[in-house]
């Protein structure tokens, strides 16, 4: 029950420190810098013996699956992107650059795991197995929700900066309360960081013990705003201030990110609260389709984080090991063109809504003053068109 | 007590008990029921558990169904929503404390921008069964950011109910059928009338619904309209008035989002004389809104302007300049006059 608040637990980590010293420990928060990387940009392999056995599962096979997840996420990506570009949708947010922090982390998750996220987190959509056409609709006008929540364990994205924080706090406290060892995951960026509800989430999760992970995507840039501007000292060193253990962990290593996320899971499934992690990856693309990044940001900057390319690391580490074949080169390629045309052909398919929906679901129940204004508004319809419904 | 009157008038089982207690306590018991026949009801909220909240409004609750349903929360009103708005995706019905009116802003974003919008964001599917209690209003002599009378920000914001409770008996009614509605549900509570006795069914079968407006004065000549504290201020004019001669009919709004304008035109389709009070800074507010839809639909009814009686656009003043901000049983008569063409503060004022 979340209701005692155990003030000796929320400030005992010992645990925690024993399983993954020493980058959570509240006393002694991680240095400056300090990033865990189990996989360096050119493929090689870093044991870690606090990581590794997180990871014992993660076979050859399981690390071709994650691979074709990376370049089907890119792929939706950039053909979400020509859609945008030839007007069939009225914005995306590019998420290129950090598929392995959100693959890493959602593909650690459990489906009766929950989701709040930001705008940018198609690919962990995509690992919750959102249909395709679901994923297009908001962006191309048509709700502001694609798809289910309640079907794939994840809540719509959240445009205000950092809401979802506590809404995740909240489900992991009725997860809690309702004896179930479901997880809440939050999703949000550096820029997020610096607002309120993202604070008063740590607060509240760290007070009641929540079993939510906060999973910060520090991708360096919120629209124009380097993420110096939001932190001064590395984010993950926030967290401990709260009573909160942190992980500070290379975003573009989608191990590194699946064993921390599986980790935070696992203290949040055991009654351990909540955990903050920091994934250090790059917005490669445009904050949005809207976006000119060349007027904030250098060449130089971006040509570094290139060379840190998630896909091209995975790729790399499949070739050291022997399981990146001629084969599996062609079907993931044909997968993401088959996944391709179908988010193509879903985004076609959308066509507008009919025009009495725009009063629909504003209320759960009947509502005098907006039935009146819909009726009215149907008969304006009738009057000058004859074809309203 | 009017209370007694509306309610035994409405009650289909006259056979029920009723019990004498204060509007807080109408409330308190409202949400025990509630608490007690769902156990997905949980209330939040900053010193509502052990303490009772500050106006012991929740007093006993906690110790009755634990730290784990009445929730003592951090200081923190956006992290109080945002919690809320978590426990309901997971099926919760929270019933969220905010300690005053003027405190519910760092709450605000959290209210409209996701509590409001999350089931026409979601295409129905995720329901948001939410209530925010707000004592609001001013009169007791408070420092600021204790007064406030906040509900036509809310009003203003499609995807929310606003509801304003000027009696025990609705209190506790209208308290437990914004806990059981599907709808995310704003409770403005009349901080000064929280002391006020009046009979109690607490058997609420049969009740006026929570988005009924209510004649708690019938009366022919103006139709007063108020809510919250105000009722019984217009009540009180209503009797004034009639000593003059003049009927007034005062309609107890209740629902503040929707308006129930089916009862309020038919009342001044009646009277032809309209008068709306509010404690709430007047531009921009319910008044305005009353008035303009009611000069919409019954224009030809109308004997003479909507006047409306309102706290000023100020911020909310001092405590011993408040009797200059909140409309009393004077201004309001004053009001009547005006819109019978009967000498006024106004008469010799020019336009």
């Amino acid at each position: 029950m979340f209701s005692e608040i155990d003030t000796a637990r929320s400030v005992d980590t010992t645990e925690f420190r024993d399983r993954i010293t020493p980058p959570d420990s509240i006393d002694q928060p991680m240095r400056s810098g300090e990033i865990i990387q189990l996989l360096t940009p050119d493929g090689q392999r870093r044991k870690n013996s606090q990581f590794d056995p997180w990871l014992r599962d993660i076979t050859g096979d399981v690390l071709a699956d994650l691979y074709e997840d990376h370049v089907v996420a890119r792929r939706i990506d950039t053909e979400a992107t020509a859609l945008q570009r030839q007007g069939e949708l009225g914005l995306w947010p590019p998420l290129i650059g950090q598929e392995a922090a959100q693959i890493g982390s959602a593909r650690a998750l459990r489906d009766d795991d929950f989701v709040f996220s930001s705008y940018r987190e198609n690919a962990v959509a995509y690992c919750r197995g959102v249909d395709l056409t679901d994923m297009i609709r908001v962006w191309r006008g048509n709700a502001h929700s694609g798809w289910d929540p309640y079907a794939i364990g994840m809540a719509p994205p959240t445009v205000i900066i950092g809401a979802q924080t506590l809404h995740a706090t909240g489900y992991a406290l009725g997860c809690k309360r309702d004896g179930i060892d479901s997880v809440a995951i939050a999703y949000f960026g550096d820029g997020a960081t610096s607002q309120g509800d993202v604070n008063e989430a740590m607060v509240f999760a760290a007070s009641f013990q929540a079993p939510v992970v906060f999973f910060c995507q520090n991708n360096h840039w919120a629209i124009s705003e380097p993420v110096g501007l939001q932190a001064r000292r590395p984010i993950a060193d926030r967290a401990p201030g709260f009573g909160i253990p942190s992980l500070r962990v290379d975003g573009n290593d989608v191990l590194a990110v699946m064993a921390a996320t599986r980790i935070a899971l696992d203290r949040a499934r055991s009654g351990g609260g909540p955990t903050f992690i920091e994934a250090v990856t790059y917005r490669m693309g445009p904050h949005t389709t809207s976006d000119d990044p060349t007027r904030y940001r250098d060449r130089a900057e971006l040509d570094e984080w290139a060379a840190k390319d998630p896909i091209i690391r995975l790729e790399a580490l499949l070739k050291n090991i022997g399981v990146f074949t001629d084969e599996l080169r062609e079907s993931v390629a044909a997968k993401a063109d088959q996944v391709a045309r179908d988010v193509r052909a879903g985004c076609l398919s959308l066509d507008p809504p009919e025009p009495l929906t725009v009063f629909d679901h504003a209320y759960s129940t009947p509502n005098s003053w907006l039935d009146r204004q819909k009726s009215q508004y149907a008969a304006y319809l009738d009057f000058y068109s004859g074809g309203a419904r | 007590m009017t209370t007694t009157v509306a309610a035994r008038a409405e009650r289909t089982d006259t056979q029920q008990a009723t019990t004498t207690m204060t509007l807080a306590k109408a409330i308190n018991t409202g949400l025990r029921s509630s608490l007690a026949q769902n156990e997905k009801v949980v209330l939040l909220g900053e010193d509502i558990g052990r303490l009772g909240g500050v106006f012991r409004v929740t007093d006993g609750l906690q110790r009755e169904f634990g730290a784990d349903r009445v929730m003592d929360t951090p200081l923190a009103e956006a992290g109080i929503i945002g919690t809320a708005v978590g426990l309901a995706f997971r099926g919760y019905r929270p019933v969220c404390e905010i300690q005053f009116d003027g405190f519910i802003y760092p709450g605000f974003d959290q209210i409209v921008a996701q509590v409001a919008k999350l089931h026409y964001r979601t295409g129905g599917i995720v329901r948001m069964p939410i209530t925010i209690r707000v004592p609001f209003g001013g009169g007791i002599g408070a420092v600021e950011h204790h007064s406030e009378s906040p509900e036509a920000y809310f009003a203003h914001t499609s995807g929310l109910r606003v509801i304003s409770c000027s009696n025990p008996q609705d209190a506790h009614t209208m308290i437990r059928q914004a806990i059981d509605c599907d709808d995310p549900v704003l409770f403005f509570e009349p901080k000064r009338r929280y002391w006020v006795k009046g009979e109690v069914d607490q058997n609420i079968t049969g009740q006026t619904p929570m988005e009924s407006a209510r004649v708690v004065v019938p009366g022919n000549d103006v139709t007063v309209v108020a809510y919250g504290p105000l009722v019984m201020t217009a009540m009180d004019a209503a009797t004034a008035a009639s000593d003059d001669g003049v009927s007034v009919e005062v309609i107890d709004l209740r629902s503040l989002s929707p308006i129930d304008f089916a009862t309020l035109t038919a009342s001044v389709r009646k009277t032809g004389r309209l008068v709306i009070t509010h404690e709430a800074q007047q531009f921009g507010g319910l008044g305005a809104e009353i008035a303009a839809s009611i000069t919409e639909r019954s224009f030809e009814y109308l004997e003479a302007p909507p006047v409306r009686v309102t706290g000023f656009d100020v911020p909310y003043p001092p405590a011993k300049l408040e009797e200059h901000f909140i409309p009393d049983l004077d201004r309001i008569l004053d009001a009547v006059d005006r819109v019978m063409g009967n000498r006024n503060s106004l008469t010799d004022w020019g336009n």
